[in-house]
């Protein structure tokens, strides 16, 4: 049985407790790191972070990411999102394409918009 | 790029003949399969784009409802309320094979319920519309496994495509054009050897004619 884990800062996160969500509250980058590391060595399949404590721990996030499991997704914290989930699917696009092929999809979108 | 120094004989030659056509089936093979991990990322990442967008909207929705609640709940009652439920929640993990990379599968066990099972604290110290932002994660949270699932899926793609069209790329540009080349000097060095060979036995032949010639010379003159 695996577990689904949550780490942001308490605001944005508490309420993934009501699900029956394992949430852990991590007010800095650093506690952010100690709880990552924790959680992926434990029996979690999926660990969603809020993407301000994610963009300040991306190495170990990119070290996660060759790994079955966890997931580690990035969401949006009560502030909004910043941008770094998407990037991280762009990036994930130039990693195996070799170019962003999606780079001209959303400047279209964004002429449009 | 240095050259291996490798022995002109027949039997080098048959190996690396050989060794040549193994290099050329390993890269027609990888490159298919990298033309079908290709195609499969795309659909992996499309779907990914598409269920990232979902997902921001719908936490930013909860979020919203999540602010409402704060406003008209004190923070303390409201995290009391929240923290009462158990960590209930357990996902089952089947794997899939795709083109041999196994990506995981994750099949909740909350989902299987359909319904939330009521909310996990009391109404009395509650206000409505906490129980509204629990309804919206509610709804967020199949939606957002399902991106965990695709993102985790096409990452694990995007690695192995990238070491794939490595090896690709290595077979392509160093080993099989070294192979061509090691190949080319064998056979070049063989006929030069040969072509040494045949005008070494012209020269012999040569000398033992103009033995014979001098000979039968010597013979007329005696007679």
């Amino acid at each position: 049985m695996y577990k689904v884990g949550v780490i942001g800062d308490r605001d944005s996160i508490i309420g993934f407790r009501a699900l029956g969500m394992s949430v852990h509250d991590a007010a800095t980058p650093a506690e952010a790191e100690t709880l990552l590391h924790q959680l992926a060595d434990e029996q979690f399949a999926v660990i969603f972070i809020t993407e301000q404590l994610a963009e300040s721990n991306l190495p170990l996030l990119r070290e996660l990411r060759s790994r079955k499991l966890p997931a580690v997704i990035p969401i949006p914290s009560i502030a909004g999102t910043t941008g770094l989930g998407m990037f991280q699917v762009r990036e994930s696009v130039k990693k195996a394409v070799g170019m962003d092929i999606f780079a001209q999809d959303e400047a279209n979108q964004a002429e449009k918009e | 790029m240095a050259k291996r120094q490798v022995n002109p004989n027949r039997m080098e030659l048959l190996r690396l003949k050989k060794q040549l056509v193994t290099a050329r089936r390993g890269h027609k093979l990888l490159k298919d399969k990298r033309d079908e991990l290709m195609r499969q990322f795309l659909d992996l990442i499309r779907a990914n784009r598409a269920l990232r967008i979902k997902v921001e909207q719908l936490i930013a929705a909860a979020n919203q409802d999540m602010l409402l609640a704060r406003a008209v709940m004190d923070s303390a009652t409201l995290e009391t309320a929240l923290m009462a439920g158990k960590e209930s929640l357990t996902l089952d993990i089947d794997t899939r094979n795709i083109m041999s990379v196994n990506v995981p599968v994750f099949a909740s066990l909350f989902e299987v319920t359909g319904e939330l099972e009521g909310l996990p604290y009391g109404m009395a110290s509650t206000a409505g519309e906490l129980d509204q932002a629990i309804l919206a994660l509610h709804e967020a949270f199949p939606v957002m496994l399902e991106l965990a699932e695709v993102e985790k899926s096409a990452q694990l793609l995007a690695d192995e495509i990238e070491k794939t069209r490595r090896r690709v790329n290595s077979l392509e540009y160093i080993l099989i054009p070294e192979l061509i080349s090691q190949i080319r000097s064998i056979t070049m060095k063989m006929d030069e050897n040969e072509r040494g060979n045949l005008t070494r036995l012209m020269k012999v032949k040569d000398m033992i004619v103009k033995q014979a010639i001098e000979k039968a010379r010597a013979l007329d003159v005696a007679q």
